[in-house]
């Protein structure tokens, strides 16, 4: 009957969400009066689960996995949703959540709510309140299959820190075949990921060109952030296709989004509405951009943004 | 090799978006609908298979009448059928099912749909499609080679790239990347015209139950004023975002 929550880790360490996806879980487990089981795949050290409300972990080590697979994952947290006679199912909205997902949802014949940015406002019937339209709008959503899925929206519920103590239990699922097999992998290591992150600085087409583009990583680089761009940025080849957020580009759902040189247009604040704080940084004061940020600068990029750099580096020096 | 592209009927990107029947519909008076974006680049790769390995395309719609017009767009870009299978569609899963239905009594080899639909948003359709008809399953696809039953994909992964292989048959869930934007297609008076003698078939739906149900809709709250700063002051800003919002 507990509630089961699948807590990603990267080689062997949970990433952020995983402790996101297990607060939310625990606060689930509440309203159902019931406890906590969390799946992994080859974390190494599991105990921190337990000061975000698990009570039980089951934990797989298998070298086969070692390499993220949708159809191989969610069949493993398929096989301990059964064991666990688990009736309400929760992932992340990482990438990889959301491709195995719909996948855990067909084998476990679940109804599946993505985005779904808080608690559920109803346990029967089960109803979670998610986002739509690209931001543009709140839906409820009732799910009405016996075992249910939740995606939780990226950094909408936060870290809730318990004094529990996870008990843990090796788990030996039977492997699926794969399907796939990845050939190799290109990634840029040591940069923050947008999906990943808690702050994004993001450059428009303000910033005529990429050779301009050293202060814009310089200013990520100062607050431990990812870089981003506005559509046509990526379209011109200035910065590479994953860095394009907006409606029809990656959604950012940060703490902190700057737009530096970005206009605003409908379309790409759809897809960035979700973060919590916005800062714009323009020339043009009527850019429509200044209506929908919460701090804007009013100002030539090429001179605010190395004077901020200067100033966040005496911030953090102080700090 | 046949393939087939799901068509997703969603408003225009600059749709403002209200809500009917005390908050409970989608108002579409007055919206106007497009071919959802990451299935146009779905479609614009198929043409790319079309002519230059004589694939065979078609494109479907799970909807009511009103989605044809945009069927008949996809058919002015190229595609060679449309289906559309005639049943609201309410969720995820449902539309799965129907499409799932379509794909194993048409034995297409390739199935492309969107990595998410920018209405609904539910990313879900192409996995469950795949869990459905138990093919292979490539998610965010920023590249794809087929050559017989062999095939190389490129997946956007976070902070990177990756490639992969697999076989037929397959279902990938498109995205921008894809194809190259200029590579996008507006229909033009030939393929308008054309698109008239193409056959749109209508089917009927199988049963298939919602498993999730849309209750109410809500619009965002109305942000607050702006706070504008100075650029002469920037201490200003880095106070405001530290002590005020506690951002960094
Ligand atoms: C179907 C569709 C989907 C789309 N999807 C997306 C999407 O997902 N994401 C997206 O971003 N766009 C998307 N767009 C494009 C969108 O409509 C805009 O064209 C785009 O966001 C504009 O990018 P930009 O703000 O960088 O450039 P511009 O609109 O050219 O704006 C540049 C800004 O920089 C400012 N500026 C110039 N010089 C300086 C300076 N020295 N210092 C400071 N500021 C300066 C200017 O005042 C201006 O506001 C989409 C469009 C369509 C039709
Ligand atoms: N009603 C529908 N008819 C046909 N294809 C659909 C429909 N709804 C969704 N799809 C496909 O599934 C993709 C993802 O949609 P969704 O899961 O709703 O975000 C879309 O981009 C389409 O390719």
């Amino acid at each position: 009957m507990s509630v089961l929550v699948y807590t990603e880790s990267e080689q062997g360490k949970f990433k952020k969400v995983a402790f996101e996806v297990a607060s939310y879980a625990k606060t689930v487990a509440n309203q159902l009066g019931t406890t906590v089981t969390a799946i992994t795949i080859n974390a190494i050290d599991t105990s921190k689960l337990g000061i975000y409300g698990v009570d039980k972990v089951l934990n797989v080590t298998n070298t086969q996995l070692d390499d993220f697979n949708a159809k191989m994952y969610a069949n493993v947290i398929k096989q301990a949703a059964e064991k666990e006679g688990t009736k309400v199912v929760i992932v992340s909205s990482s990438a990889n959540s959301k491709y195995l997902a719909p996948l855990l949802a067909v084998e476990l014949n679940a109804g599946y709510a993505s985005n779904v940015i808080s608690v559920p406002t109803s346990v029967s019937p089960f109803t979670v309140k998610r986002t739509a339209f690209t931001n543009k709008a709140f839906e409820f959503i009732q799910i009405n299959t016996d075992v249910k899925i939740i995606g939780v929206s990226n950094n909408s519920f936060g870290l809730v820190e318990t004094s529990g103590n996870a008990s843990e239990e090796a788990f030996s699922p039977s492997i699926a075949e794969s399907g796939i097999k990845v050939e190799s992998v290109d990634k840029v290591s040591g940069q923050v990921s947008i999906a990943d992150a808690d702050i994004v600085v993001s450059g428009g087409r303000g910033l005529k060109g990429p050779e301009n583009w050293g202060m814009i990583e310089e200013l990520a680089s100062v607050l431990g952030a990812a870089t981003a761009c506005s559509k046509p940025v990526s379209d011109l080849g200035w910065r590479p296709h994953g860095e394009h957020v907006g409606q029809t580009g990656k959604p950012v759902a940060a703490n902190l989004y700057i737009a530096i040189g970005i206009s605003g247009a409908i379309q790409h604040l759809a897809g960035i509405n979700a973060s919590k704080v916005k800062v714009v940084i323009n020339i043009d004061p009527e850019a429509p951009f200044f209506k929908a940020a919460d701090y804007g600068v009013v100002g030539d990029a090429f001179v605010v943004v190395p004077e901020l750099i200067e100033k966040l580096k005496a911030f953090k020096a102080q700090q | 090799m046949k393939i087939l592209v799901c068509i997703s009927h969603v408003p225009d990107t600059t749709s403002k978006i209200n809500f009917a029947d005390n908050d409970t519909k989608f108002d579409a008076s007055g919206v106007q609908f497009v071919i959802n974006p990451n299935d146009e680049f779905g479609l614009t790769r198929a043409m790319w298979f079309k002519e230059k390995q004589a694939a065979e395309v078609t494109v479907i719609n799970v909807g009511g009448p009103e989605t044809e017009p945009t069927l008949r767009k996809a058919l002015a870009i190229g595609a060679d059928a449309a289906i559309r299978v005639n049943a609201v569609a309410t969720d995820g899963f449902s539309v799965a099912k129907q499409l799932a239905k379509v794909i194993k009594d048409g034995g297409y080899d390739v199935i492309i749909a969107g990595r998410e639909s920018i209405d609904y948003n539910g990313g879900m359709v192409p996995g469950m499609i795949a869990g459905l008809t138990n093919s292979n399953f490539i998610n965010n696809c920023i590249g794809l080679e087929i050559d017989g039953n062999s095939v190389k994909a490129i997946r956007e992964i976070d902070g990177g790239k990756e490639t992969v292989s697999t076989t037929l048959p397959l279902v990938i869930g498109s995205q921008k990347g894809l194809v190259e934007e200029s590579d996008l297609r507006i229909p033009n008076m030939r393929g308008i015209m054309m698109a008239r003698q193409k056959a749109l078939t209508v089917l009927e739906p199988v049963d298939a139950n919602a498993e999730t149900t849309s209750t109410k809709f809500e619009k965002p709250a109305v942000k607050g004023a702006i706070k504008l700063v100075s650029p002469d002051n920037l201490d200003e800003l880095i106070n405001l975002l530290h002590n005020e919002a506690k951002v960094i």
